[in-house]
């Protein structure tokens, strides 16, 4: 096992065994289970539910507690949910219509009092097809629109249910590099400036409004957004690539401010590896990305994950490209970063514990005894392109395995003109 | 066709042949009389210089070969001679060669070389740089007359990339801005100094139409002018479809009289001789078409006008008319799960590319990006395993098709790669196990029989002008 995989600061197993005779008991039977915790991988082992956590990992040839509900695995895998760690699930329904899409704003005056968790919509259909493939959780950010500030994102469950959002106010993300340099107004030195006034301005809010009713680079509610996050006390997510934009942010966050950062993308952070572990600052990669697709990209490589993890710098992946729709493609990129070096065990971690700890989501990512039970189980390993989600448990829930995909699928299978018209065939 | 004899600058690139009699003419064309001598366009003025690297007699043993054409042999041998395939079997005859390669395969797999129809690198090449955005002729939403061979920048990385994943031919397309992007350009996936020399010999021209919303959008919105020009929605792409192919037509028409009567021949037009190639079968129309009901008009529309419709690209909703394409014998280049980003993307299905091939239509895997292209493998791999869960019986052999024959086809060059059939170009790729798994990558990857790449030795791995003396040079990809 890993030694990146923290230890999930679990509830006793003890108090959900004393749990009373009502008690919902799943036991999922016959899988592989990757537990995301020291115990490593178990063979031939049943996971135990107890009203929504997780009480048990162990031998399938023990009997199963009375009452409980068996779901037979078959050989198959039986892992955390996965958490997608960065994407704009439930923020958007079409990307290019402009009225389903809040992800961004150009024209607001406001930028850290943004708070994505105010355009996320469960019932958006890119939540279930997530879901289906084995995402349970979901990290979702806003996007810039035209400041260096984009706002603060979220972190959610994929039932699609009311309430699914866990915490409201996760992070704030902030765009550096050349991205950063074209909403600060053109240049790298542009969005600096901005970055330090802004956070001056909020670690001297509300002092300075009171003087001037305004800041230097920030309004009074970004500045009170921006207050947490200036003082260290939340966790602020940067978007750079550039190797010289990355040795900056490691400066910035590990001088007298002590800012809380991890970093998104972070192509050529393979460059700076010893800095990013010894500031213990997290890097979300995405394992695909080896294109010199801009000029701060120009060290991408498939071994930048392999090489970030073997430093000791918390590595998590994720899917960069279409980030409304396809979360689901995290699984993907493990399975390749896997090609590209890394461990089966630390590409799991990567989309499971590791996210779990840079976004301080408690008691998920792990089967550990106690942890909420996301729950998947797949008919082969998670990681193959050929594998997929058979059963998905959120919190001990089972989910429904049916999108606006499958149904479309169903309805067109075998495509017959025999029998009604498409528009009267619906599958219930 | 006969020799050609080009005339001053007036005629810069126009030629002259002497029909049937196989003589030069000589001299002024004497324009009154009919002498039986035409002036022609060229139609190959940027020829390919394409030669294959220096290969050898090669045999590869002991793999698991998926042939592309549906076949699977398992631990049989490939034997290649002078770049092309002259054999695949169990316990072949070998020549008696003193040069021959013997490679032994067991626990790989070997299949054709993946064919991506659908690529935009070199013309949108990294790093993405305005400079280099060559792949639009935004100008005009009729642009027939440019070709993407044209805007191919040979020192993009991608194609490095797009090598060790194992793609050995793509097509490099003019984007979807307009009704018509331009022709299209087949090549070969050798690193060269010039696009000529990549350029797939023999393989027909192609031309780029998109349907949807792309052109309307570009045009009838453009530039924040509003309105913008035609098209402003998709009654007039449809319009501005045909009004081009009439005048084809009667290009086409004018051709033929002047053929057939002589006199003063019709003034050249790029756009319209692009155009007229089509309707005389020369040039394979490809067409960015995502919804089911819109192919159903462009396939009217094609029938009506004489030509028909090679692939349709990006074809999200192709299994709601799977039975109308195979039919029309349409192929369908898909993506695997790309969805949603646009309305016209709204309806995708994970099965889409198991359901066209399901229908007995032509299924294809493209990539339409730099990333994408370097695992077609595992786009494949999604479609099928998603088709097999639905119920769907297709085999990996038949989905390799997907990849290799038929792409091939429907670039008009599947008599000469696309599967490991006795005679073809030895365009093919070992892989370090199961091409269908997340795990495995292209080893080494033959084009012509020549070892282009190979992923364990750092000198039979490109490394581009571009990326010479930068950060990346070299480094694992």
């Amino acid at each position: 096992m890993s030694a990146l995989i923290p230890r999930i600061v679990a509830v006793l197993a003890a108090s959900y065994l004393a749990a009373d005779a009502a008690a919902q008991t799943i036991a999922i039977t016959n899988g592989k289970a990757w537990t995301g915790t020291a115990r490593g991988t178990v063979e031939n082992a049943t996971v135990i539910i107890v009203d929504g956590r997780v009480t048990e990992v162990r031998s399938s040839a023990r009997p199963l507690p009375p009452n409980a509900e068996r779901i037979d695995a078959e050989g198959g895998w039986i892992t955390p949910g996965i958490i997608s760690p960065f994407s704009r699930t439930g923020l958007v329904e079409v990307d290019a219509e402009d009225a389903t899409n809040d992800t961004r704003a150009g024209d607001t005056p406001y930028s850290v009092a943004l708070k994505a968790a105010d355009g996320f919509n469960p019932e958006a259909t890119s939540v279930p097809v997530s879901r289906i493939e084995g995402v349970t959780r979901i990290v979702v950010a806003p996007q810039s629109g035209g400041n260096i500030f984009a706002g603060r994102g979220f972190v959610a469950d994929t039932t699609g249910a009311p309430g699914s959002i866990q915490n409201e106010d996760a992070f704030v993300y902030l765009t550096l590099g050349e991205a950063g340099a074209g909403n600060a107004g053109g240049s790298r030195p542009a969005a600096w400036a901005k970055l330090r006034a802004a956070l001056s301005d909020a670690r001297t809010f509300p002092a300075r409004y009171l003087a001037h009713n305004e800041g230097d680079a920030l309004s009074r509610v970004d500045a009170q957004a921006f207050g947490p996050a200036s003082r260290g006390q939340q966790l602020i997510l940067v978007e750079a690539r550039r190797a010289s934009d990355l040795r900056r942010v490691v400066a910035l966050a590990t001088g007298p401010m002590e800012l809380n950062v991890a970093i998104l993308g972070g192509d050529e952070a393979w460059m700076v590896a010893d800095l990013l572990a010894e500031a213990k600052i997290p890097v979300i990669v995405d394992p695909f990305q080896n294109l010199p697709a801009s000029f701060e990209q120009l060290g991408a490589t498939s071994e930048n994950a392999q090489r970030l993890i073997a430093a000791g710098v918390i590595t998590a992946f994720a899917h960069l490209d279409f980030d409304a729709h396809q979360a689901r493609l995290v699984l993907q990129s493990a399975g390749n970063a896997v090609a590209s070096g890394v461990s089966h065990d630390d590409a799991l971690a990567a989309i499971t514990v590791v996210p779990a700890l840079i976004f301080g989501m408690e008691d998920v990512g792990t089967l550990e005894p106690g942890a909420i039970a996301d729950v998947v189980v797949w008919d082969g390993d998670p990681l193959e392109v050929m594998s997929a989600a058979t059963h998905v448990f959120i919190a001990g829930q089972p989910q429904e395995m049916e999108t606006r995909q499958t149904r479309l699928r169903d309805r067109y299978m075998g495509l017959t003109d025999e029998g009604a018209p498409f528009a009267y065939r619906r599958s219930q | 066709m006969g020799k050609h004899r080009v005339f001053g600058a007036l005629l810069a690139s126009m030629v002259l042949v002497a029909c049937g009699g196989g003589e030069e003419a000589s001299g002024p064309v004497d324009e009154a009389g009919d002498d039986g001598v035409r002036i022609t366009v060229n139609p190959d003025p940027f020829p390919s210089t394409y030669t294959p690297l220096e290969s050898s007699t090669l045999v590869i043993r002991g793999a698991i070969i998926l042939d592309g054409a549906g076949g699977q042999i398992e631990g049989g041998m490939v034997l290649v001679e002078a770049g092309r395939i002259s054999a695949v079997g169990m316990d072949l005859d070998l020549p008696d060669d003193d040069s021959l390669i013997d490679i032994d395969a067991s626990g790989k797999w070997v299949t054709p070389g993946i064919i991506d129809n659908h690529s935009h690198l070199g013309v949108y090449p990294s790093p993405a740089v305005s400079a280099h955005g060559d792949g639009n002729e935004i100008s005009g939403p009729v642009t027939a007359e440019v070709w993407a061979e044209h805007g191919i920048w040979p020192q993009d990385p991608g194609f490095t990339r797009a090598l060790a994943g194992g793609v050995t031919s793509m097509q490099i397309l003019p984007g979807s801005a307009n009704l018509f992007g331009g022709r299209g350009v087949t090549l070969k996936n050798v690193p060269g100094r010039t696009m000529q020399s990549m350029k797939f010999p023999g393989a027909p021209y192609t031309l780029k139409m998109a349907c949807g919303e792309n052109p309307k959008r570009v045009y009838g919105y453009g530039g924040g002018r509003f309105p913008g020009g035609a098209p402003y929605s998709r009654m007039g792409n449809v319009a501005g479809y045909r009004a081009a192919w009439a005048e084809a037509v009667e290009y086409q028409r004018r051709l033929d009289t002047y053929a057939e009567e002589g006199g003063d021949p019709p003034a050249r037009n790029l756009e319209l001789e692009t155009l007229a190639g089509v309707l005389s079968g020369d040039i394979l129309v490809h067409m960015h078409c995502y919804r089911a009901d819109e192919m159903a008009v462009i396939l009217d529309m094609a029938k009506d006008f004489g030509y028909s419709v090679a692939s349709f690209h990006h074809a999200v909703e192709s299994y709601k008319i799977a039975d109308l394409l195979a039919e029309a014998g349409a192929c369908s280049a898909m993506w695997a799960d790309w969805w949603g980003f646009k309305m016209e993307a709204y309806d995708g299905v994970r099965e889409n590319i198991s359901m066209v091939h399901a229908a007995g239509a032509c299924a294809i895997v493209h990539s339409d990006s730099d990333i994408g292209i370097q695992r077609l493998n595992q786009e494949a791999a999604k479609a099928l395993s998603d088709g097999l869960r639905a119920g769907l019986n297709i085999t990996k052999a038949e989905a390799w098709q997907w990849l290799s024959l038929n792409p091939a086809r429907s670039l008009g060059i599947d008599g000469e790669t696309g599967s490991l059939t006795p005679g073809k170009q030895a365009d093919l790729v070992i892989w370090s196990g199961d091409p269908f798994s997340s795990y495995t990558r292209a080893e080494r990857v033959f084009i012509d029989g020549a070892l282009v790449y190979d992923r364990n030795d750092p000198a039979r791995q490109p490394v581009t002008d571009f990326e010479l003396g930068q950060p990346g040079e070299g480094d694992a990809k």
